[in-house]
């Protein structure tokens, strides 16, 4: 497999140093970009007027919330299954990043639910789901530095994240299995988008901006993880030695 | 002037469009620099710790060195 040329960390650190600047830029380019358009250039919705322009960081944000979960349990799967070096890395850097985007879609998801629906938070399958996935990142955090062994720490965690992603399909779909006040998807739908160009090119341009955001942090993280891992195994020899 | 105005005002909904937008750009920055400090941080231990194990390595190799210096001399 691929991936497993970057299983070295030495690599990974060598990958990363050349990663890191192109995915900086391309975040920056692309959230610009994004910004310009989505709250300048495209046009006010016939029926929630201004309002809409929320959607530009609250629906880029819930993929996000989505794909870093997907990152962090597949991270997961590869450190129980394989135990590949870097699978525990990679999912213990990405938890806060997606725990952030979360976040940022329960809140901007408040503030565009007051004006169109007239209330904040209802308890319905979506929302609901969101609020889950939140406290399954929350969760993951807290659990792996709940134990003095760390790596009994990482092995729960992950079998946390593993059961947790059972909700992933649970938020995608929740919008077709129940009813509620959350419109149904309007972009990856099998008919292809429904939402004018005029709006979801800059969907899309926010979308790659906070993907190659999540990218380039998600290295920074990683390379942090790999700096603390050697600091341990330092301490250990010296305690030996 | 009056075009930035209204702007501002979303239609009557900037004070639901701009607090969306502020909470992301502050979460967005803030896990950025929390993630640049903890580096910062890890990396400056890593070459501290680092420092210290050559030094400590070099000692333990010297002090190897002149005792079996010592023991040669000896025999």
């Amino acid at each position: 497999m691929a991936l497993h040329r970057f299983a070295n960390p030495a690599r990974f650190l060598r990958f990363s140093a050349v990663a890191l600047p192109w995915f900086s830029v391309a975040a920056v380019a692309c959230i610009a970009a994004g910004l310009v358009l989505g709250l300048v250039v495209s046009p006010a919705d016939y029926q929630q007027g201004e309002t809409v322009r929320i959607m530009y960081v609250h629906v880029p944000a819930a993929w996000m919330a989505l794909m870093v979960y997907t990152v962090m349990a597949g991270g997961s799967v590869s450190a129980l299954v394989w135990k590949h070096p870097l699978g525990d890395l990679v999912a213990r850097a990405a938890a806060p990043i997606g725990a952030g985007f979360t976040l940022i879609c329960l809140v901007t998801g408040a503030l565009w639910g007051k004006p169109m629906w007239g209330a904040w938070w209802v308890w319905d399958a979506r929302l609901t789901s969101v609020l889950v996935l939140f406290f399954l990142y929350l969760g993951y955090m807290a659990l792996q530095n709940a134990f003095d062994d760390p790596t009994r720490g990482e092995k729960a965690a992950a079998l946390l994240a593993i059961v947790g992603f059972v909700n992933v399909p649970i938020i995608k779909w929740s919008v077709d299995w129940w009813n509620t006040l959350h419109q149904p998807a309007s972009v990856a739908r099998l008919a292809g988008p429904s939402i004018h160009a005029s709006m979801l090119v800059p969907l899309l341009l926010m979308g790659a901006g906070f993907t190659f955001y999540f990218a380039a942090v998600l290295l920074l993280r990683v390379r942090a993880e790999i700096a603390a891992r050697r600091i341990r195994a330092l301490r250990l020899v010296a305690m030996e030695g | 002037m009056e075009a930035l105005s209204a702007f501002l005002a979303m239609g009557g909904h900037g004070a639901f469009v701009w607090p969306a937008y502020g909470a992301a750009a502050l979460i967005l920055v803030g896990v950025l620099v929390a993630s640049l400090a903890r580096l910062r941080r890890e990396e400056r231990t890593l070459a501290a710790l680092a420092a210290g194990a050559t030094r400590r390595g070099r000692a333990k190799l010297r002090a190897a060195a002149e005792a079996e210096a010592g023991a040669g001399a000896r025999s």
